[in-house]
């Protein structure tokens, strides 16, 4: 199980014929262990990393420090919560240190994002700050550089 | 060059250009050709490892160093032997680096054979063991090994071929260009009859750490002989670093100061800043090795499959990065096969032929390439047989 779901976070598109060939488990079985992974939420989605430098749209990244109070009961859930039901909002953490929530935020535009932050993020009530740090380079994403690929450079012919 | 008579030595005359220079010729002009002809890794050196190297140039490490490589580098490999395989070899005096493995294989032949010495290896087997065997002055006695066997050698085969003057064998597994690799009682055998015979092993070993389900036997840790191997091994495949040139030599001191003597007025040293990466390879590798072996197997079982499946069976290979499918019953020469491959489908092979006259009739076709390369030749061979 844990062999089908490394090749698969490395390549979604893989089919099932191709890991049972790549593992030597049995075709049918390893659909049944993906299958379950998808209901289980084990497997949460299949994506594609895209470089949308590349395809000439921008995009403006932020990274945003979030302190906030945390609450009797429920902890920093529950705004951490509040926080990511945003579609805005890309990646949610809790993380230790200085602040307490990192946001990973994308848009279009600077203004967009600004706004967010403005009206959305740091009004809420247990929102004691925010430091709204740009994006100012992606160079590496999800294990994916994106400029170049790291590639052997071989001669088409060696023995 | 009309004046001097006769320019080249018999020697070097002896011994061929390798075949597939024309090969490589046609496919540099060609786009969009899927090649499952190289020899290395597809990997490129772990970072670490690559970073290791640049420190080293960073701090100085630019000079020459010891002829017998660096001291550090040897104490590690030592206890990497020791932890591996079990074996005692002597940093100060029983190991050497070398210039890849080919250097070491070529300091090993020039350090144990006089003219008209005999050499015994199984073929098909890897390019430069016969010219520089060659080269020695010696003479090469090819030791056929078959598909029935999975292309292990055979004692028996081997001895039939001890004459008066046979002073060593020389194996190669896991095997470049078959996949063979041998079995702990099939070396036993061997063992056995270098010892009668009184022959010297030149064991060349650098895929032992690229096999799949099975355990590699390294030939001197058998009972008795370390005393008569020389021993080759290197960083290349294992841990993605071909162009670095890193090798080592370990065999008893006897052996080491004679391969030394040749290498000091040669090459002098690796050189330093390769072994700083190798040594760091050595130290934290352990995980990318790992992790490339078991990309590799997944590969080796998709490229097996799709083989059998397209009509070119090929038997199970468990080391090393290639399969040496069988073209007998297509009617062409494997160099005939591997031009029209190139031509009407730009797929890359090398014939079976390259590596030894009992490579006719075969291919060699490497699947240290991505899943998505190995699946698209496979697709193009497989339109490319049924043409036939």
């Amino acid at each position: 199980m844990k062999e089908i779901l490394e090749l698969l976070e490395k390549d979604a598109r893989l089919t099932a014929e191709q890991i049972a060939t790549m593992t030597g488990v049995p075709a049918s079985e390893v659909k049944k262990a993906i299958t379950k992974a998808e209901r289980d939420r084990t497997i949460l989605k299949y994506k594609t990393v895209i470089n949308w430098e590349k395809f000439g749209q921008e995009q403006v990244w932020a990274l945003i420090e979030v302190r906030v109070q945390p609450q009797r009961d429920v902890g920093f859930d529950a705004i951490a919560e509040r926080i990511y039901r945003f579609p805005e909002a890309r990646s949610v953490y809790l993380v230790s240190g200085a602040y307490d929530l990192a946001v990973l935020v994308t848009a279009r535009t600077m203004q967009e994002i600004a706004s967010f932050v403005a009206q959305k993020l740091a009004p809420l009530e247990s929102v004691l700050g925010t430091v709204t740090h740009f994006l100012l380079k992606r160079y590496k994403e999800d294990g994916e550089i994106l400029d170049g690929e790291e590639k052997a450079r071989r001669l088409p012919l060696t023995l | 060059m009309q004046n001097i008579r006769s320019p080249i030595s018999q020697r070097v005359m002896k011994i061929s250009p390798s075949g597939i220079r024309r090969f490589f010729d046609l496919v540099s002009s060609m786009e969009d050709v899927v090649s499952l002809g190289v020899g290395e890794p597809d990997f490129v050196t772990p970072w670490h490892i690559s970073e290791a190297g640049i420190y080293a140039i960073e701090k100085g490490y630019t000079a020459y160093i010891s002829n017998y490589g660096l001291l550090e580098l040897r104490q590690e490999l030592s206890r990497h032997l020791k932890s591996r395989y079990s074996l005692d070899y002597d940093p100060n005096s029983e190991l050497m680096i070398t210039v890849g493995v080919s250097e070491a294989l070529d300091l090993a032949l020039r350090a144990i054979l006089d003219p008209g010495d005999e050499v015994l290896a199984p073929e098909p087997s890897y390019v430069s063991y016969m010219p520089c065997t060659i080269l020695t002055g010696a003479n090469f006695i090819p030791v056929p090994t078959t598909v029935e066997n999975e292309f292990k050698v055979q004692a028996a085969e081997i001895e039939k071929r001890v004459s008066g003057r046979t002073k060593a064998i020389l194996l190669g597994y896991p095997n470049n260009p078959t996949g063979a690799v041998m079995d702990r009682a099939g070396l036993e055998q061997i063992a056995e009859l270098a010892r009668r015979h009184d022959l010297i092993v030149i064991s060349d070993e650098i895929y032992d750490r690229l096999v799949y389900g099975v355990e590699h036997t390294c030939f001197a840790s058998l009972p008795g002989m370390k005393e008569r191997t020389i021993y080759l091994g290197g960083f290349s495949k294992a841990y993605a670093m071909t162009g670095w040139r890193v090798g080592y030599a370990a065999a008893p001191a006897e052996f080491i100061e004679a391969m030394l003597k040749i290498h000091q007025y040669t090459m002098l040293c690796a050189p330093v800043m390769g072994q700083m990466a190798a040594l760091e390879a050595l130290r934290e590798g352990e995980d990318a090795v790992k992790e490339m072996v078991m990309e590799y197997d997944r590969r080796r079982r998709a490229i097996v499959k799709g083989l059998n499946e397209i009509g070119l069976p090929c038997f199970e290979p468990k080391g090393a990065f290639y399969t040496f499918p069988s073209i007998e019953s297509y009617g062409l020469s494997s160099d005939e096969f591997v031009e029209r491959l190139i031509v009407e489908q730009r797929v890359l092979a090398v014939p079976g032929s390259t590596f030894g006259e009992c490579g006719e009739g075969y291919l060699r076709c490497c699947y240290a390439t991505s899943l998505s390369d190995i699946e698209e030749a496979l697709e193009r061979m497989r339109r490319f047989v049924s043409s036939l």
